[in-house]
């Protein structure tokens, strides 16, 4: 690895800049904001929106859209919830790999449709977008699951503190450095890439687009069955409307982050600042004095302009070939 | 490799051109099939369901999102998505609330709504048109920022100082049975049908789908077209918020909170192609139509409404998979 691979692209740099500037301003007027211990709070609450973001970015990148996470955290979220609360004996590490299989089969459920019968996948997740949260509350009989009824290895296991960080922002920024790996130093990641940027191109050289949907709807679900787990420990309630319409923020973040809609482009740095604007902002709002009600209002204006400056261009459908390129 | 590498683009129905016409008509055909059992199942399931004014009711449930789902039709067939309609809707109602508690009269109120929708249409419009962005993308933004702005103006508070005669939209009947918003899409269906399939500007919008840049280089303004279909969805949804608000009679921020789904639903349903350039406005209204009675029927079990949209899911999925499989099969043979 040299030293040129692992600089940050222009894009990524002006993002972080904003988004530094950001975090000074906002330290600026509240001085306990930018204390050591608030930041890592900030971080911990951003923990999860980074790691449905990596997913999602694996999906965008293959030339595809995954709305139904926020569901598949809800399902999962409710499943393990209920299982707790039958057997509140059984090992965290269960649950976890229970969350992990849960969340990889509703995955799995829109990839094979991608992959197999080639839907658009903008069809697809709306529709299990819509299938997951009605599950969830015919599983959960529209009962909540409350903090009393989930037993305490469940919600303290994420809270543990490992040299400063929770669990919760361990698996952050685990999940970070993994896909980094993945997606610059893996074929396995490499396809999301070449799949998405040039499906064409893909499939003359043997890659086959619909197995690359496949994997990235699968991990997009193993990531979002894993939130469901954490969603729910870290808020101690589990309901039907858990994380309800949370798909936009995550999408939102990955364009912030520079990840094209149209796939083939994005990097995890740009998705993890991305994550961090939007997690600074979303604790920062209550702080300056903005109703809970005009939060929303508010991250609305930002995510939009956010995504007008920074979302990349639809690939341009023609090219001229018949003249020299410019280079 | 027979199949097109790109799936996203790969249509959920592709039948060989000289069979075009054939192929739609029975799509139309199995549509109205699809009515037929429906209706059969929920007359056979309640007694009451034949009475004029159970149907009269029935028809409620799907005329207000039908009315947006006719543009947003136009809108996927020229390749383009708006995924903000149920905010814009929200954002007109609380409009139309707030000039409502000033004691404003009937025609202004109405004035309110339309020019909102059409406001928040031109924005969506111009965020794609201007700035590039994808519409995907720039909708789910406008999205939050419609509906945040409704939330923002009305906290949780409930707006329902409508005059008495503004509940004629929402609750009023033209003659019997037939309500005003039946007759409303009624005159949507004709008004997008003769629009799409008998004018120039319909034959450009299957082209500026069927491939934007041929339809550019063939001198469509394909950028002008695009952002009038989204200030015409914007204007269709502030008719829509218009009927809803009169219906319920108060405006929540929450209103028509997750119609997204059962408009785009309603399109795809209806046949057209989400890579665009295909599908016809007969489709979309049968399927609208197919819709609300499934709901409607669903009603009359006492099925729970987030259970139904379980059904409007699977249905979706069902609508695209069931032609791809067929597809599959045959070129198995």
């Amino acid at each position: 690895m040299n030293a040129a691979s692992i600089r940050m692209n222009r894009r990524d740099l002006g993002l972080a800049a904003v988004t530094l500037a950001l975090l000074v301003a906002v330290s600026v007027r509240f001085p306990a904001f930018a204390q050591p211990a608030n930041l890592l709070e900030v971080f911990d609450d951003t923990s999860i929106l980074i790691l449905l973001a990596l997913g999602q970015m694996s999906v965008l990148l293959t030339r595809a859209v995954d709305l139904s996470v926020a569901s598949n955290v809800a399902f999962t979220g409710i499943c393990v919830a209920l299982f707790n609360q039958a057997f509140p004996d059984m090992s965290v590490a269960v649950i976890v790999i229970m969350a992990l299989a849960i969340g990889g089969v509703l995955g799995l459920l829109n990839g094979v449709l991608v992959w197999l019968l080639e839907m658009p996948s903008i069809v697809v997740t709306l529709g299990t977008m819509a299938i997951y949260r009605g599950l969830t509350f015919v599983l959960s009989k529209g009962a909540w699951v409350t903090s009393n009824e989930m037993s305490a290895a469940f919600q303290n296991a994420i809270h543990v503190r490992l040299l400063g960080f929770t669990v919760l922002s361990w698996l952050a920024v685990l999940a970070v450095a993994a896909a980094y790996f993945m997606l610059r130093f893996t074929s396995f990641g490499r396809r999301f890439y070449l799949a998405g940027g040039n499906p064409a191109a893909a499939a003359y050289v043997g890659v086959s687009v619909g197995k690359a949907q496949f994997a990235a709807f699968t991990l997009s679900g193993v990531i979002a069955g894993l939130c469901g787990y954490l969603w729910v420990a870290r808020f101690a309630v589990a309901y039907t409307d858990v994380a309800l319409g949370f798909e936009l923020q995550v999408i939102a973040a990955c364009v912030i982050g520079g990840v094209s809609i149209a796939g083939g482009i994005g990097t995890v740095a740009g998705v993890l600042i991305g994550c961090l604007f939007l997690g600074i902002i979303k604790n920062a709002l209550p702080l300056i004095g903005v109703s809970p009600f005009w939060q929303m209002a508010v991250s609305g204006v930002v995510i939009t302009l956010a995504v007008v400056l920074n979302a990349r261009r639809e690939h341009s459908g023609g090219r001229q070939i018949l003249e020299a390129q410019r280079t | 490799m027979s199949a097109p590498p790109n799936s996203v683009s790969a249509p959920p129905a592709a039948p060989a051109p000289r069979t075009f016409k054939l192929a739609w008509a029975r799509w139309e055909y199995l549509l109205t099939i699809a009515i037929g059992a429906v209706f059969t199942a929920n007359a056979m399931r309640s007694p009451y369901f034949l009475d004029p004014w159970t149907l009269s009711d029935a028809t409620f449930n799907f005329t207000e999102k039908a009315l947006v789902a006719l543009p947003m039709a136009l809108l996927i067939i020229a390749k383009e998505i708006d995924l903000s309609v149920p905010a814009i809707i929200a954002l007109c109602s609380v409009a139309m609330g707030l000039a409502a508690e000033a004691g404003q009269p009937i025609p202004v109120l109405i004035t309110i709504g339309l020019c909102t929708g059409v406001v928040a249409g031109a924005l969506n419009g111009a965020l794609i048109t201007l700035f590039r962005v994808p519409s995907i993308v720039a909708t789910i933004g406008t999205m939050s920022l419609f509906r945040g702005v409704a939330y923002g103006v009305l906290g949780d508070r409930v707006l329902k100082n409508y005059p008495p005669e503004f509940a004629y939209f929402g609750q009023g009947y033209i003659a019997g049975p037939i309500s005003f918003e039946l007759v409303l899409f009624m005159v949507g269906v004709l008004g997008c049908a003769a629009l799409l399939h008998y004018t120039v500007v319909g034959r450009r919008i299957y082209a500026i789908g069927a491939n934007p840049v041929a339809a550019q280089f063939s001198g469509v303004r394909v950028d002008r077209y695009r952002f009038l279909l989204f200030v015409a969805t914007g204007l269709a949804s502030g008719i829509a918020a218009i009927l809803v608000t009169s219906r319920l009679a108060s405006t929540r921020p929450s209103i028509a909170q997750g119609w997204e789904l059962e408009i785009i639903s309603m399109v795809i349903l209806g046949g057209v192609s989400v890579a665009g350039g295909r599908g016809t406005i007969a489709g979309v209204a049968l399927a609208a139509v197919l819709l609300g009675l499934v709901t409607f029927g669903l009603g009359l079990a006492n099925v729970p409404g987030i259970v139904m949209s379980i059904f409007v899911g699977a249905l979706l999925i069902l609508v695209v998979a069931i032609p791809a499989i067929a597809r599959k099969l045959a070129a198995r043979r």
